[in-house]
């Protein structure tokens, strides 16, 4: 790689402290983002609240359409969290050096948004106050759940991707923590220190640091596909027209792959502005991270093909009547999904001066999430509505209920990041510095010996 | 197709050429199982409780254009789809063949009523309520359900199970014709026949070897215990 991943010199405690600068005292701003993220979080909650104490009857379903918005939500949500997997683990076992300070964003944002899709299943259920019949506990009636049922292994394997996610995070920014903890004082320091769990940096501890990243980065992955896949079992394993089909699991697999890799792009361009990253996060990167998205994009877009094309070759009526259906009623919505999805990123991305053009990718990204989140919705929808029966068709509309919680969902996800962000190193400092290390490379006559740190 | 480790498989046969769609059945269905009352306002939502409807068809060109009704109930499949998708098993199969739901298990996750081809199963938007003095009229021996679960046509299970303690009672088996659900009960062209589809020489399994018979989405491959008959024609359905 030519083009420098570091900011040449720069004395070692000048970089930390850039990048330790989310750290700093927050400003009158950090507060009325907090504070307005907040009050979108409590208008979601109070929605939500009227939802459990009157009924259902105020959100916009109906039969035939039993799922909606909550669903797409849940759907959009746990696609999200592929981005800390897809951009942490694999690069990092590909040894990409350019991923390194964004892995910490995209860690994180993983967790989060796990957390927040994990939510929408509870939520969406008609009676909430017994969402623990889910739950394998042991009961005097002798009750399982079932085990048959694909939303039990979404339980199952949502649980699975929060505790590993949770891990992959916290083991990562261990020494980040120690780092922490040596420049803080007060209350800071207590908790850095109980969080660092005494790291010293001892050779030892390095070893088995690097030992358990990669063995995490390699464990996270095949978790990561699984739950997509899971997910899209939810709909694969029905008998509804148009929602079971065998492309599916791989389908929404790279459709979260997509919206994972779009939004760490997003964050990536709101955390370079907001804590004056600008030279740990360069052109560089996001021309690096655009050759990825160009990559899926073209992945998702021959998906789509082929899950219509295949429909459209056999022509089975009831599947025909679905995607017909869907090309009358939401054509506004397919038309714009495809541009966003599809035919937007596979044009823009080619160009390398758009890939490095900052504002160019904001809007790609954020556009190839409002796409996806159509996508869900195009998918859900629709196969609801005209189902086998045509005596019981019918529509939907989403109601100011189910579009609060939506809101609240995405207010309570900022929110969570920005105090995150406030707490905890926002880049990760040891995988950065770690390039100095390796910078140490011994030169003998032609030949490069690398210094033990490349070796991860 | 499951095993048999009872006695009695209820099935029902629909006739469709004595069908006059004068909708007694949904009414008799309401009165016997406390179905929840829809207005106007739920009807149009697509929330109404009817666990039996008649779909009515317009065959034909004006002026020769006829009416054709489909009463259509919980099929009570021998595959059902809406069974191995409840995490929770309040929707589960008993061993009589009939396709349960236990409505204080149910969370209200909704997967059932999607995955329900027949679109049959309906969910408690609404907490209904029974203004007085209609909260007289509610039949004792089925629960009033709660808001947020799901609900469907049982054969009248209650009766069922009325019949069985009787039968057991007297050291006999229920005889052909003993037990009839609500719908059938007041059908007045004899248009619906329940019985055990297990007994060869009962009414329904005769009837339901009839050339004119046919099952709902047969396709599928849910194998429903309901039988429709419907002779051929111009006026096929």
């Amino acid at each position: 790689m030519s083009e420098p991943i570091l900011p040449a010199a720069k004395s070692s405690s000048q970089l930390n402290d850039e990048m330790l600068s989310s750290l700093r005292t927050p400003t009158w701003s950090w507060y009325a983002l907090a504070l307005f993220l907040g009050a979108v979080v409590a208008w979601g909650l109070y929605a939500f609240g009227y939802m459990l104490t009157t009924d259902m009857s105020c959100t916009g379903l109906n039969r035939p359409v039993m799922w909606g918005v909550y669903i797409v939500n849940f759907v959009f949500w746990i696609g999200l969290s592929h981005s800390g997997t897809m951009v942490s683990a694999i690069l990092r076992l590909s040894r990409a050096n350019w991923r390194r300070p964004i892995l910490r964003a995209a860690e994180a944002m993983t967790v989060f948004t796990v957390a927040v899709g994990g939510l929408f299943p509870l939520i969406h259920l008609g009676r909430n106050w017994v969402f623990f019949y889910l739950i394998p506990y042991p009961n005097q009636r002798g009750l399982w759940p079932n085990f048959r049922s694909a939303l039990l292994w979404d339980a199952t394997a949502i649980f699975t991707y929060i505790i590993g996610s949770s891990l992959f995070l916290y083991l990562g920014m261990l020494p980040d923590l120690a780092v922490a903890r040596d420049r803080s004082s007060g209350w800071r320091f207590k908790l850095y220190s109980v969080l660092a769990m005494g790291w010293r940096g001892a050779a030892r501890e390095w070893a088995i640091f690097h030992q358990a990243s990669t063995l995490m980065a390699a464990l996270i992955i095949p978790v990561a596909v699984s739950v997509h896949s899971i997910v899209a079992w939810d709909f694969a394993v029905t008998v509804i027209p148009g929602w079971h089909s065998t492309i599916f699991p791989p389908y929404f697999v790279i459709g979260a792959i997509h919206s994972g890799v779009a939004a760490v792009i997003t964050l990536m361009i709101i955390i370079r502005r907001v804590f004056h990253l600008e030279d740990y996060l360069t052109p560089l990167h996001f021309d690096n991270m655009g050759k990825l998205l160009l990559v899926i994009a073209l992945l998702w877009s021959y998906a789509y093909f082929v899950e219509v094309q295949t429909t459209w070759y056999a022509h089975e009526p009831i599947e025909w009547e679905v995607f017909s259906f869907m090309a009358d009623k939401y054509a506004f919505l397919l038309l714009f999904m495809i541009f966003a999805n599809s035919v937007l990123p596979i044009v823009a991305l080619c160009f390398k001066r758009l890939r490095r053009s900052i504002a160019v990718m904001l809007v790609v990204s954020v556009l190839i999430n409002v796409g996806m989140f159509i996508e869900r919705f195009l998918i859900i929808v629709p196969s609801l509505s005209h189902k086998n029966m045509p005596f019981v068709w019918g529509t939907y509309r989403p109601t100011w209920v189910e579009l609060s919680v939506t809101a609240g969902a995405f207010a309570g996800f900022a929110l969570m990041y920005t105090l995150f962000a406030k707490c905890f190193p926002m880049v990760a400092v040891t995988d950065v510095r770690e390039l100095e290390a390796q910078k140490s490379v011994v030169r003998l006559s032609r030949t490069r010996l690398q210094s033990s740190a490349e070796k991860e | 197709m499951e095993k048999m480790t009872s006695q009695y498989r209820w099935g029902m046969v629909v006739d469709l050429d004595r069908c006059t769609g004068c909708g007694a059945c949904v009414v008799a269905c309401q009165a016997e199982n406390n179905v929840a009352i829809c207005g106007k306002k739920e009807i149009s939502e697509g929330r109404n409780m009817h666990w039996l409807r008649i779909e009515r068809f317009w065959v034909g060109k004006y002026p020769d254009v006829r009416a054709r009704f489909l009463p259509v109930l919980c099929q009570h499949c021998q595959d059902a789809p809406c069974e191995p998708v409840c995490p929770v098993y309040a929707s589960y199969h008993n061993p009589d063949g009939l396709n349960g739901q236990v409505y204080n298990r149910c969370v209200g996750t909704r997967y059932c009523g999607n995955n329900c081809p027949y679109a049959v199963r309906v969910f408690n938007f609404y907490n209904h309520e029974w203004p007085k003095p209609l909260d007289n009229q509610l039949s004792p021996d089925m629960t009033v359900r709660t808001r947020g679960v799901m609900e469907k046509c049982t054969f009248c299970v209650q009766r069922i199970r009325r019949a069985k303690e009787d039968a057991k009672s007297e050291n006999r088996a229920i005889r052909d014709g003993e037990i009839q659900p609500a719908c059938a009960q007041t059908c007045p062209t004899d248009a619906l026949v329940f019985g055990n589809m297990a007994d060869p020489r009962s009414r329904v399994a005769i009837l339901s070897r009839s050339p004119r018979r046919f099952r709902l989405l047969e396709h599928l491959g849910t194998h429903p215990s309901i039988y429709y008959l419907k002779g051929g024609g111009r006026e096929h359905v």
